[in-house]
């Protein structure tokens, strides 16, 4: 079910005006799906597209028949795209949908609406053997590396797993010289193929896990949350492998993390979620240097930078109240509860995610995508 | 705080001294009677730090009932008191709100207010602000600088993210493997730390400000404190590392400038201090 | 400080080596192949316990005994010399003879007998649990890993059984069966006591499937067989093994029970029950009839609950 009427992806490219128009393949049989997913991509083109995503829980009552009394919009209508070779950062608070977003383009939730293309193809509604081909190529680090290995099994069995699930990626008989040459890669002791994950600290455990997703020679790799349980020491051992690692086999990442500086490292671009919704998209300069959304701002004037010159002379803005339940979200714009740029307009109207008007046309790094009514540029991370 | 000095954890040596008083050789009594109301602690787990099935009101009350010997009344009234004071909106009608009710900021708070019920000389806080998001860090530390100033006391603050500690902090006290290896003024410490590991911690953090290159790792694990290397702690993972460095203990020492003019507040437990700030 | 800045990729790997477990230098570092599973923590723990060595002895000698009474005894527990031997006392002194019990109110060694009932209980013991293990465990497996409709299905009619007095069911099961073999009281335990395990195994199944490893292997595309064999029940089993371990000694008073109310085994089977049972009419002046299979009996339930005890304590990961 690879088939995606052109008319509907054009609807698609309406609603989001500002983002690439996605060209989808035809496929008739799942040879032909196949065959597409396994095209190479240019660097630079857009690899993963994202279109109104929406993931929706159902907050159900009763033991033996359950009734629905409501939804969680963890994830309502995102859209953006990754680019071959990139790093996207998504950023965001708890309960922001960030960590859905991840699920659901591993395919790991089924998406209530919206559509996922990977080269071309809607993979919400792929199955089957084109499901089973995009999986090899999209592969995931977890955050926590204590629960993501199973204890039982030896790390030379956690990393040679992908080949038993997709064998023609590696014969039987070069399985364990490739698991050895995984984990020199990931800069771990090959000798320790027979060790258990209690074996190793939280870093090394890290590594492991990332030596699995890179197992099937992947393309795609969404990390969610990868250091934020590790010491800060080992944090950038950690970040430098990634980094490495994307260099050396040509990786896309999707960094999904609440650690904003961090993100910057890492990221080439950078979109910002609040409550479901993707509150504002650009290049890491644009976002950090020039945020025009106020949530932003005012998140990014909350991180604390370790620079005590900078607390006399960077502006603070210190929000209000908390973040509203996702179950219940506020009309029209969802930040609007704790702006202070609010106005009635903000409770009426969705603000789209576009290029702000007032900046359109501009070659000024202000001119990225930001869903506010009243976008306007505002430096909160460096000192006056 | 004299927690610690219970089974199974024992203090071998030292003094802690508060008002010119050791602590430590206080009996039980009179610990108990600057805990709480001359020293209060705040923990970063708020919600185990609460006691589930009471009410916050009556918690909060609780403090001054059992200190100050008042009435059931007149605790809840300063109850409704606190929590206004710490910003949480409509006290009145959730004092009678249990702790589970509340967000993880707001609890965060309430740990505050109960810190600051009898008004003490000085708050402990460990981790504060680790468990919550930044927006909600942003407006907690805020409270907590602000009251800080309003009632006039000291502040330890306990953390691991140096942000915070310059945003916050006088002074800065670098802890490693359970010794101090380094003190200073907050403004110096960032500018010129003067032991390798403040160093190597200061340059693997990523910035918010600024586009890093690659970032500094500091080779190896942190240390198992059963396990805690001979001679310096850092040694193993020190960029420096001599062999005196594994075999003697570095003392903290005070740290000068070049030409050997004092630096106020400076100290640094490496045998290379020299090099580290001047090199 | 050029050093400090200067991070090569090579420093970085030689650092990733460096951080060998616990901080052990790496010269000290054991032959870095030699596997040790979780598992094998828990054996090696296990071996140095105190209470599973002594119940694991006890256990092993049962076993033994129950396999091959014959080789402990020459005297025949079935047929009594009532003109010798009637209630004769116990000869302490007489070790592995016939009179080391005594006899009973048939003229039975009761030392042979003891012996020979071990197999009995420890047949029906072992039998109940192996049921009940796999019955309970696959229902518990499956309500716990697909849940929603199956799980609600399945869980009310395990509350069901749940519902039933376990001794008293049994004893309504038994008292429709007239020959009443080892398979049919295996069978009637085993049909009432399925529920405890099914829940332990539900509940297990149900925390072990949200962990961040077997969405790693969903993530991967595994099929459910690979995700439910390799990964859950390998991490779900400890909590059942050593609520199985317990449970062996409570059916094997269960069995005990009910011979002693005469719905166990029948046609002049050799059961512990039993010989209590007839035991109790000499209580007042030849109490050892009753004493030697009574204490054996609490000997080997002590026994399966010391192990259980001792196999939680190694296999719980929160005690470690």
């Amino acid at each position: 079910m690879a088939e995606e009427p052109k008319k509907d992806a054009a609807d698609v490219t309406d609603a989001t005006p500002s983002v690439s128009e996605v060209e989808t393949v035809d496929a008739a049989t799942p040879e032909e799906a196949v065959a597409a997913i396994e095209a190479p991509v240019e660097r630079g083109e857009p690899i993963l597209q994202v279109r109104n995503l929406v993931k929706h829980f159902p907050l159900t009552q009763g033991i033996l028949v359950k009734r629905q009394i409501g939804a969680v919009k963890a994830v309502d209508g995102i859209s953006f795209d990754l680019y071959q070779g990139e790093t996207l950062g998504i950023v965001g608070e708890s309960g922001c949908g960030k960590s859905t977003v991840a699920k659901l383009l591993m395919t790991l939730e089924r998406a209530t609406a919206g559509e996922v293309f990977y080269k071309g193809q809607d993979i919400t509604k792929l199955s089957g053997r084109a499901l089973k081909a995009v999986r090899r190529n999209i592969q995931m680090v977890f955050q926590d590396p204590y629960t993501s290995l199973n204890p039982r099994m030896t790390v030379g069995d956690i990393i040679g797993e992908p080949f038993e699930i997709h064998p023609e990626v590696a014969p039987k008989g070069s399985r364990r010289q490739k698991v050895q040459d995984l984990l020199d890669v990931v800069g771990l002791n090959p000798e320790y193929i027979n060790r258990y994950p209690h074996q190793f600290s939280g870093g090394q455990r890290q590594r492991i896990g990332i030596a699995r997703g890179l197992a099937l020679n992947p393309e795609i790799i969404i990390c969610d949350e990868p250091v934020s349980a590790l010491d800060v020491s080992v944090q950038a051992q950690v970040i430098n492998l990634m980094e490495k690692l994307q260099d050396e086999f040509n990786l896309s990442y999707l960094f999904i993390a609440h650690d904003l500086s961090i993100v910057r490292h890492i990221s080439d671009r950078v979109g910002v979620m609040y409550l479901g919704k993707m509150a504002e998209i650009g290049s890491d300069e644009q976002i950090y240097d020039h945020p025009t959304h106020p949530y932003t701002q005012a998140l990014l004037s909350a991180v604390p930078v370790p620079d005590p010159e900078a607390r006399e002379g960077r502006e603070r803005i210190i929000l209000t109240g908390d973040v509203p339940s996702p179950a219940n979200p506020p009309s029209g714009c969802r930040f609007r509860t704790r702006c202070w740029k609010a106005q009635d307009k903000c409770a009426e109207e969705i603000p789209l995610l576009a290029i702000p008007e007032r900046f359109a046309g501009q070659d000024t790094p202000a001119a990225h995508e930001s869903a506010c009514h009243f976008a306007e540029e505002k430096d909160v991370v460096h000192a006056a | 705080m004299g927690i610690l000095d219970m089974p199974p954890g024992k203090i071998p040596q030292g003094e802690i001294l508060f008002r010119g008083q050791d602590m430590l050789k206080m009996s039980n009594e009179e610990r108990r009677k600057i805990r709480g109301r001359k020293i209060a602690m705040i923990f970063q787990d708020a919600l185990s730090s609460l006691n589930p099935v009471l009410s916050v009101g009556y918690q909060l009350g609780e403090m001054f009932r059992v200190h100050e010997g008042m009435g059931r009344k007149e605790a809840k009234a300063k109850a409704i008191e606190l929590m206004e004071r710490v910003k949480i909106p409509a006290a009145k009608e959730r004092v009678n709100d249990y702790p589970h009710q509340f967000s993880g900021g707001m609890r965060q708070r309430i740990m505050i207010a109960m810190a600051l019920a009898l008004e003490p000389d000085l708050i402990i806080a460990d981790e504060p602000t680790t468990a919550l998001d930044v927006t909600v860090q942003a407006q907690v530390m805020d409270l907590l600088a602000e009251l800080q100033r309003e009632y006039n006391m000291g502040l330890i603050l306990i953390t691991h993210d140096l942000g915070v500690v310059a945003d916050v902090a006088d002074k800065i006290a670098v802890m490693y493997a359970g010794r101090i290896v380094e003190t200073a003024p907050v403004h110096e410490l960032y500018k010129r730390p003067a032991h390798p590991y403040t160093r190597g911690l200061l340059e693997s953090i990523p910035r918010l400000d600024q586009k890093g290159h690659e970032l500094y790792a500091i080779k190896g694990l942190p240390p198992n404190l059963l396990k805690i290397p001979s001679g310096c702690a850092f040694n193993p993972r020190c960029p420096k590392a001599q062999d005196i460095c594994r075999t003697e203990v570095p003392p903290l020492v005070p740290v000068t400038e070049q030409d050997g003019a004092e630096l106020t507040g400076r100290g640094s437990a490496c045998h290379f201090w020299k090099e580290t700030i001047h090199g | 400080m050029p050093d400090l800045t200067k991070t090569s990729t090579t420093d970085e790997a030689a650092a990733a080596q460096d951080e060998v477990v616990a901080g052990a230098p790496v010269s000290a570092t054991p032959a870095p192949g030699k596997p040790r599973s979780l598992w094998g923590d828990a054996w090696r723990d296990l071996r140095r316990n105190p209470l599973f060595v002594i119940s694991a002895l006890l256990i092993v000698v049962l076993l033994f005994v129950a396999a091959f009474p014959g080789m402990f005894t020459d005297a025949n527990p079935e047929t009594g010399d009532q003109a010798k031997h009637f209630l004769g006392k116990p000869e302490l002194g007489h070790f592995f003879q016939a009179d080391w019990f005594g006899y009973d109110g048939t003229g039975r060694s009761i030392y042979a007998r003891v012996l020979f009932g071990a197999r009995n209980s420890i047949v029906v013991g072992v039998g109940v649990t192996l049921l009940v293990t796999l019955f309970g465990g696959l229902v518990g497996m499956l309500a716990g890993y697909f849940g929603g409709f199956w799980d609600s299905l399945l869980s009310r009619i395990t509350d069901v059984f749940f519902g039933i007095p376990f001794l008293l069911g049994s004893m309504v099961v038994l008292n429709g069966f007239t020959d009443r073999t080892v398979w049919v009281v295996m069978g009637a335990l085993a049909f009432l006591g399925w529920t405890q395990i099914a829940r332990v195994m539900r509940g297990a199944v149900i925390t072990t499937k949200h962990a961040d490893y077997v969405v790693a292997a969903r993530a991967l595309g595994a099929g459910t067989k690979r995700i439910l064999f390799r990964h859950i029940l390998p991490n779900a089993v400890a909590p059942v093994i050593v609520v199985a371990t317990i449970a062996l000694g409570t059916y094997i008073v269960a069995e005990s029970t009910l011979s002693y109310l005469g719905l166990g085994l029948g046609g002049g089977a050799i059961s512990w029950g039993g010989d209590i049972s007839d035991g109790t009419q000499f209580i007042r002046n030849n109490p050892h009839v009753l004493l030697f299979p009574a204490g054996m009996l609490s000997i080997t339930v002590l026994a399966f609950i010391m192990m259980g005890d001792a196999v939680r304590e190694a296999l719980d990961p929160k005690l470690r």
